[in-house]
């Protein structure tokens, strides 16, 4: 216990500060029930279009949907951009205490990056089920509204899911500190990481909505673990054999990328204590 | 008419506050409380052209706001202000073209440009005509001694050689008057003495009107003519600089260094009024008094002929601690 | 000096500014260009799958597109100034210097910085709108070609009108407000695909409070040679893009009331 206790602090402190941020919480839901929003109607425009296309499509309206909406809210959960702690923190060369303390460098920026992410995430995951889960049904939209998980099986499987998506996300997080602690620059790197991270996590476009061609390298890459698989079990379009394998690539990628991560972050510190960093 | 005339200048600033905490927080967003803030009650002072001033007075006193109001970017609640005529903030591009500002902690020039691009973006921004523009920036090249650091980027300058680039650049278009905001905090010894030159030499020998804020009394003591102190947004005080000093405090310093321990004053018995001892170590006795009240010679003759004195060095107290006393006298210290 | 001319000296200070790090623009300018891509990746998956939308295909959204982001680009080139307006400039005092320079402080933001890198955005844009355009078949006669500048230039004013209103919030808020990308990115977004698509209340928030509607659907239409599924008149749909004038005057309202605030506030 007492070995885990400076990372749990970590992640407390820097949990509990975020949530402080109420102003960059609620326009973060606006952000996401405008986008949300104009997806929802487009892709009501686009079934309604062509029944045959979507009776043969991989997911049902409702179900895209109510992923559209899960995928707005749990936003904040995919790494987006290095953690800004760590860029600032490489500008200025403070990353020296950081190498200072009695601690695992690796663990404590990758709980640190975990709680920023959370504490993002869960404000802004609240307001969504008020507004997509509760207002829009009681406004008579329930057709556009978030539904809750079609059996107990897709909500434990999203329960086991989505921490795994926080310990995937936390994992690649690290891999972009890490680029920036080497690069000394969070700018290009933010940029280029940003689109595959829409595109690939699904926030873009659910991943089944793709051409079928590519579904299976689609699943199979690292970044449809951050969000892809969570939402694809909640709504029931992963089950049985499909959501143990969904389960099993989000455990693998995250072991992946930490190995890496550890492995890189090691060379990239000797490098920068050699130029006194 | 005066160059820039002020009478009876008001100003007061609505400051938001909230309870800490979280529930502070989401009280603030449904009810905002306020406390207003007098910065000035009731300013009146008026400049001729050619003056230096200096203006001082602690964190708060008015000093910014008034030298905003005079610059035409902030409107007073009451009160008269005429520069050159004009009233700073309703005639505002045409009553900014003929002043220079500089702040001393801020840049008007650009970062990543070289210093003489900046000056020649300037001057069209000012739209200087183009003969008068060289002739002007040689001038002022020259006097602040900025020849080296023309083709640098701005943020390669040291502290020194920025604050001279600003001066320049703030008078570049030849305005009539020029406000520094603390033109030498952070500066080092020899870049103030620079500055401190150069703005003399501005004022006399460009008959440039010269207002000055400053915390740093070597500036004061080195400029200005006359000195107006602000404090809770009131003029505590408006005259030449001398006068101030005589009248806030008349104050002597002796300090007397004897053969042996120095003596206990009281020990003496001597009839000395209004003299005080500040302080008393080893052989050494620092004493303070009034003149008018104990002439200097006497108490001199008085302490040589109790005991053995080795040397004697009359002083004033250091012009920091003659503006704190003032201060104190009008209930203006910081809060 | 006129403004216009003072104008060019900042851009070019800006740019020589920003050649100081050659790198840094070129590869954001680049990165720009293929980040932008993924714009249309989903409406092309979403074409993929099922075909068409209410009889619209893929080179049409591009050409909604194209021209939206046209626009939003061009924009984008100057209007950084009012971009970072309440960080870089309410917050900090900084709008000080602006008021003590004899020139109009809507000016001088504008000359704050003149963004090089945002050139991979306009190629983008520019290439998906003539790459649909030819996918559709536009025949690009003088009066269209003159319809999509004027287009464009509506389109310009509507996004600075935006960023402008943005910077006014400031002088309350002190902070830059992040939920107008809502209305400059989210507005690309929304834009590209035809009004139709959308439910009422949506559609007259695109047509009558923020228009960018009125920038892209429907003079678009009218180079596409289309009448409005929705029955806008067809003399509207060329005339459209004032609004974007309309907007932007709104905005400077706000502006100025902001700038008066600042004056008396000093904050």
């Amino acid at each position: 216990m007492d070995a885990a206790r400076p990372y749990l602090a970590a992640f407390s402190s820097r949990f509990l500060l975020m949530l402080q941020y109420r102003a960059a919480a609620i326009a973060g839901f606006a952000t996401q029930c405008w986008w949300g929003g104009i997806k929802v109607m487009i892709y009501a425009a686009f079934f309604a279009a062509a029944p045959g296309a979507a009776a043969a499509s991989p997911m049902t309206l409702a179900q895209v949907i109510t992923y559209t909406w899960l995928a707005q809210a749990l936003l904040a959960l995919t790494p987006w951009s290095a953690d800004p702690e760590v860029a600032l923190s490489v500008r200025t060369g403070s990353v020296a205490y950081d190498r200072l303390r009695p601690v695992d460098t690796y663990s404590l920026w990758y709980v640190r990056g975990a709680a920023w992410m959370a504490s993002r995430a869960v404000p802004r995951a609240a307001l969504m089920v008020l507004g997509a889960g509760l207002v829009l049904p009681l406004i008579g939209l329930s057709d556009w509204a978030w539904k809750p998980p079609p059996t107990l099986a897709a909500a434990a499987a999203f329960a086991v899911s989505l921490p795994l998506a926080l310990a995937l996300s936390s994992a690649f997080l690290m891999i972009v500190n890490i680029i920036v602690a080497a690069t000394l620059t969070d700018r290009g790197v933010n940029v280029l990481f940003n689109s595959l991270i829409i595109v690939f996590s699904g926030n873009l476009l659910p991943l089944a909505l793709y051409p079928d061609w590519a579904q299976t390298a689609l699943l199979m890459q690292p970044f449809a673990g951050m969000m892809d698989i969570p939402l694809r079990l909640y709504v029931g379009q992963l089950s049985g054999t499909g959501a143990l394998a969904g389960l099993g690539l989000q455990v693998f990628w995250t072991s992946a990328l930490i190995l890496l991560g550890r492995w890189a972050m090691a060379r990239v510190m000797r490098r920068l204590e050699v130029q006194g960093g | 008419m005066p160059q820039i005339l002020v009478e009876d200048l008001a100003k007061t600033y609505r400051v938001a506050e909230r309870d800490p905490g979280l529930l502070g927080a989401v009280k603030g967003l449904v009810h905002r409380r306020h406390r207003t803030v007098q910065a000035l009650r009731d300013v009146s002072f008026s400049l001729e052209a050619g003056e230096l001033l200096g203006f001082i007075g602690p964190n708060g006193a008015g000093k910014s706001t008034t030298i905003k109001i005079l610059s035409g970017i902030l409107k007073p609640d009451a009160g008269v202000v005429r520069v050159n005529g004009r009233v700073p903030f309703t005639d505002r591009i045409a009553h900014v073209s003929r002043i220079g500002v500089v702040f001393g902690q801020r840049t008007q020039l650009w970062w990543d440009l070289p210093v003489a691009e900046g000056f020649d973006l300037l001057a069209d921004i000012y739209r200087v005509e183009p003969a008068r523009y060289r002739a002007n920036r040689d001038e002022l090249v020259a006097l602040l001694r900025l020849e080296r650091v023309l083709d640098q980027p701005v943020r390669q300058l040291s502290l020194g050689q920025r604050m001279r680039a600003e001066i320049a650049a703030a008078l570049l278009h030849e305005p009539d008057i020029l406000f520094l905001d603390e033109p030498t905090i952070g500066l080092d010894a020899p870049s103030k003495l620079a500055v401190r030159e150069v703005v003399r030499r501005l004022n006399r020998a460009r008959g440039v009107t010269v207002l000055l804020t400053t915390h740093d009394m070597h500036d004061i003591e080195a400029l200005a003519q006359r000195v107006i102190v602000i404090g809770h947004g009131q003029v505590l005080a408006d005259s030449p600089f001398e006068t101030l000093r005589a009248n806030v405090l008349a104050e002597r310093r002796l300090v007397v260094d004897f053969a042996h321990e120095a003596p206990d004053l009281a020990s003496m018995a001597l009839a000395l009024p209004g003299v005080e001892v500040r302080r008393r170590k080893g052989q050494t006795l620092e004493l303070a008094f009034d003149p008018a009240r104990t002439p200097t010679p006497n108490l001199i003759t008085a302490l040589a002929a109790a005991h053995e004195v080795v040397d004697i060095h009359v002083g004033e107290p250091a012009i920091e601690e003659v503006i704190a006393r003032f201060y104190d006298l009008h209930g203006a210290g910081e809060a | 000096m006129n403004s216009f001319h003072l104008i060019l000296r900042y851009f070019s200070a800006s740019l020589r500014s920003q050649l100081q790090y050659p790198g840094s623009a070129i590869m954001l300018g680049i990165g720009a260009f293929l980040t932008t891509i993924i714009d249309m990746l989903a409406a092309w998956a979403l074409f993929d799958r099922f075909g068409q939308v209410q009889g619209w295909g893929l080179g049409h959204i591009a050409v909604f597109y194209g021209v939206v982001s046209t626009s939003f680009a061009l924009t984008d080139f100057f209007t950084r100034g009012f971009d970072v307006f309440g960080g870089e400039f309410v917050k900090t005092g900084a709008f000080d210097r602006i008021l003590l320079r004899p020139r109009s402080p809507a000016l001088q933001l504008v000359g704050y910085e003149f963004r090089l890198s945002r050139f991979g955005r306009l190629a983008q844009a520019l290439l998906v709108l003539f790459v649909g355009a030819a996918v559709v078949g536009v025949d690009w006669t003088p009066d269209k070609v003159l319809l999509l500048a004027w287009t464009i230039t509506g389109g310009v004013a509507l996004f600075t009108g935006l960023l402008v209103l943005q910077a006014s919030f400031a002088f309350w808020t002190t902070e830059s407000l992040e939920v107008f990308n809502v209305l400059t990115y989210g507005g690309i977004q929304a834009a590209q695909f035809p009004l139709s698509l959308y439910a009422a209340w949506f559609r007259n928030f695109l047509i009558f409070v923020v228009p960018l509607g009125c920038v892209a659907y429907y003079p678009v239409l009218a180079i596409l040679d289309q009448p409005d599924p929705l029955g806008a008149p067809d003399w509207w749909l060329p005339t459209a893009p004032a609004m974007g004038f309309a907007f932007l005057a709104a905005s400077f309202l706000a502006w100025r009331a902001g700038i008066s605030r600042y004056t008396s506030t000093g904050s």
